[in-house]
C-alpha cells in the first residue's frame, strides 16, 4: 500500500442535529491513538459552545465559516483541505495524518464525499476512510421515520453508533438496533460507551479492504437464506427481526441483496452501475459489496454511497467459500426485482456483444 | 474540464480509475486500456442501439456521440455519456426500463 501514504484519511462524522456527534468526537479525540488528527468542524451558531470544547483538545480546527455545509462544500470545504494541506506541508501546522470532518446535522454527506473524491486536487491526496454516523437512542428513531436526512445520513454510514444510550430505556435501545440492522445492514452498529478510536480509525475503503466488508456479506448472507438471492423473483417485506427486505416505516426505503452466482462481466457492470447511479443515483442510498470478476482470481469490492462510488478494491482473497458476487442496496422507492432483472439483462448483453 | 459542472481535471471515472496499490482497474498499461476502452465502446454502442445512436473514440482522448439524423456531442469523460445521450434522445436512458430491457434481451 506504498502510495496510498500519500493519501490523506478523511472520516466523515455526520448525525441528526443533537445526536452527539461532538461528544462522541471529544471522547474519542482523548484517545492517544487520535492525537495526529486534524478536525474540521462546520460553525453554525448553536455550535459554537462545541467548538469550544474541541479546541481545548485539539488546536488544529479550522471553521468553516459558511453556514451550512450542505450548500456550501465544494468551495468553503475544498478550501479548507486545501488549506489543511498547504500548512502541513510548509509546516506551518503541527504534523496530521488522518482529518476528521464534522458535519452539520442536516447535511446529506453526498456533496462532502462529492467534494472528497472529485475536487481535481483533493482527490490526489486524501481518501475518504469512512463516514461514521451517531444516532441518538431518545430520539433516533422518531428522526429515522420522519426526516429523510436522517435516514440518508444512517444509510450512508460505514459505522453506526448508538448515542445517549444512558438515557433511553433498554427495550428503545434494543428496537434501534433493529431498526438499523434493517435500514444499513452493511454497517457495523456500535454503542457510544463502547466506541473506540479504532472504530473510527478503521477504514471503509481502499486503505482496508476484507474487515470493511464484513457487514455487507454477512447481510447478504442473511438475505440469500432468507430466498431473497437473485434467483428469488419475489420478495418479501418482513417486519421481524431477521430483518429481510424491509421497508421503513415513513419512507419507502428498503434494503436488500443482489446475489449472482455466475461470474460477471466488469465493463457490462460498470456500465450499468454507472446508468443506474445517472438515473436513480438519488433514491439510491447504497450499495457495498463484492464482485466474482471473470478473468479475476480474486473479488472485487465495491461501494457506493448515491452517486458516489468509491475506487474499486482488488482484495487479495475470498472473505469466505462462496465465490457468488453479493451486493447490498439500500433504496428509496425501487422494487428490488426491477434491479435484478436490469443487472441480468446488461450481463447477458455482455455474453451476446462483448 | 467537466463539460456538465465546469470541474477541471474531472476525467477519472471509477470503472477506469487511477491504478494505484490495492485499487481495481483496467487502466494499468497501454494493451489493457485500449482493450477495455474498445470493450465500452461496443458495449455502450450495444445500449446506445436501441435508440438509433452510436458512440465512438474521438482522436484518443475524447468520445462523440452521434444520431441518425447527423447530430453529434464531443465530450471527454464517458460519465457524461449518459447525460448526452438522453439529451439527444429527449428521454431518459433508465436502465429499469422494462421496454429498455426488452431491447437489450433482443439485442444480437
Amino acid at each position: 500500500m506504498k502510495a496510498d501514504e500519500t493519501l490523506t484519511a478523511v472520516n466523515l462524522l455526520t448525525g441528526f442535529l443533537g445526536s452527539g456527534k461532538t461528544t462522541l468526537l471529544q471522547q474519542l479525540l482523548g484517545d492517544p491513538a487520535m492525537a495526529d488528527v486534524a478536525v474540521l468542524i462546520n460553525e453554525l451558531g448553536e455550535v459554537g459552545l462545541d467548538h469550544h470544547l474541541l479546541e481545548r483538545i485539539d488546536d488544529n480546527i479550522v471553521l468553516l465559516n459558511s453556514g451550512c455545509l450542505c450548500c456550501t462544500v465544494r468551495g468553503e470545504l475544498a478550501d479548507a483541505l486545501l488549506d489543511l494541506y498547504t500548512k502541513r506541508s510548509a509546516g506551518d501546522i503541527s504534523w496530521f495524518d488522518r482529518i476528521v470532518i464534522e458535519s452539520t446535522g442536516l447535511a446529506d454527506p453526498f456533496p462532502a464525499l462529492s467534494t472528497l473524491q472529485a475536487h481535481a486536487v483533493l482527490k490526489n491526496h486524501f481518501i475518504i476512510a469512512s463516514v461514521v454516523t451517531t444516532i441518538d437512542a431518545v430520539n433516533g428513531e422518531t428522526q429515522l421515520a420522519g426526516r429523510m436526512e436522517a435516514v440518508r445520513q444512517a444509510a450512508a454510514a460505514d459505522v453506526l453508533v448508538i448515542t445517549k444510550t444512558d438515557l433511553a430505556d433498554e427495550v428503545a435501545t434494543a428496537r434501534l438496533h433493529r431498526l438499523l440492522a434493517r435500514l444499513n445492514p452493511a454497517a457495523r452498529v456500535i454503542e457510544a460507551g463502547q466506541a473506540k478510536a479504532s472504530d473510527f480509525l478503521a477504514s471503509a475503503s481502499a486503505l482496508n479492504e476484507g474487515e470493511s466488508m464484513h457487514e455487507a456479506l454477512h447481510a447478504a448472507d442473511a438475505f440469500a437464506r432468507s430466498g431473497d438471492g437473485l434467483h428469488h423473483h419475489h420478495h418479501h417485506h418482513h417486519h421481524d427481526d431477521h430483518a429481510d427486505a424491509h421497508e421503513h416505516d415513513e419512507f419507502d426505503v428498503q434494503s436488500f441483496s443482489l446475489v449472482i452466482e455466475e461470474q460477471l462481466d466488469w465493463t457490462a457492470f460498470g456500465m450499468w452501475l454507472t446508468m443506474l447511479l445517472h438515473r436513480h443515483g438519488d433514491k439510491i442510498f447504497r450499495v457495498k459489496g463484492i464482485l466474482n470478476v471473470a478473468g479475476e482470481a480474486y473479488p472485487v469490492a465495491v461501494h457506493g454511497v448515491q452517486r458516489l462510488v468509491h475506487p474499486p478494491v482488488h482484495m487479495h482473497e475470498w472473505p469466505d467459500s462462496s465465490r457468488a458476487s453479493r451486493l447490498v442496496f439500500i433504496v428509496e422507492g425501487i422494487d428490488p426485482a426491477l434491479i435484478r432483472s436490469s443487472f441480468q439483462a446488461f450481463n447477458d448483453l455482455s455474453a451476446k456483444v462483448l | 474540464m467537466c463539460s456538465l459542472c465546469g470541474v477541471l481535471g474531472a476525467d477519472d471515472h471509477w470503472t477506469s480509475a487511477v491504478a494505484r496499490p490495492g485499487v481495481y482497474t483496467r487502466n494499468v498499461d497501454q494493451a489493457g486500456r485500449r482493450r477495455e476502452a474498445a470493450n465500452r465502446m461496443k458495449f455502450a454502442n450495444a445500449v446506445l442501439r436501441s435508440r438509433g445512436l452510436k458512440i465512438a473514440e474521438w482522436q484518443g482522448s475524447s468520445y462523440i456521440l452521434s444520431s441518425p439524423t447527423g447530430a453529434s456531442r464531443i465530450f471527454r469523460n464517458l460519465a457524461h455519456l449518459w447525460p448526452e445521450a438522453e439529451a439527444m434522445s429527449g428521454r431518459p436512458f433508465d436502465p429499469l426500463d422494462p421496454a429498455l430491457l426488452d431491447a437489450l434481451k433482443a439485442a444480437k
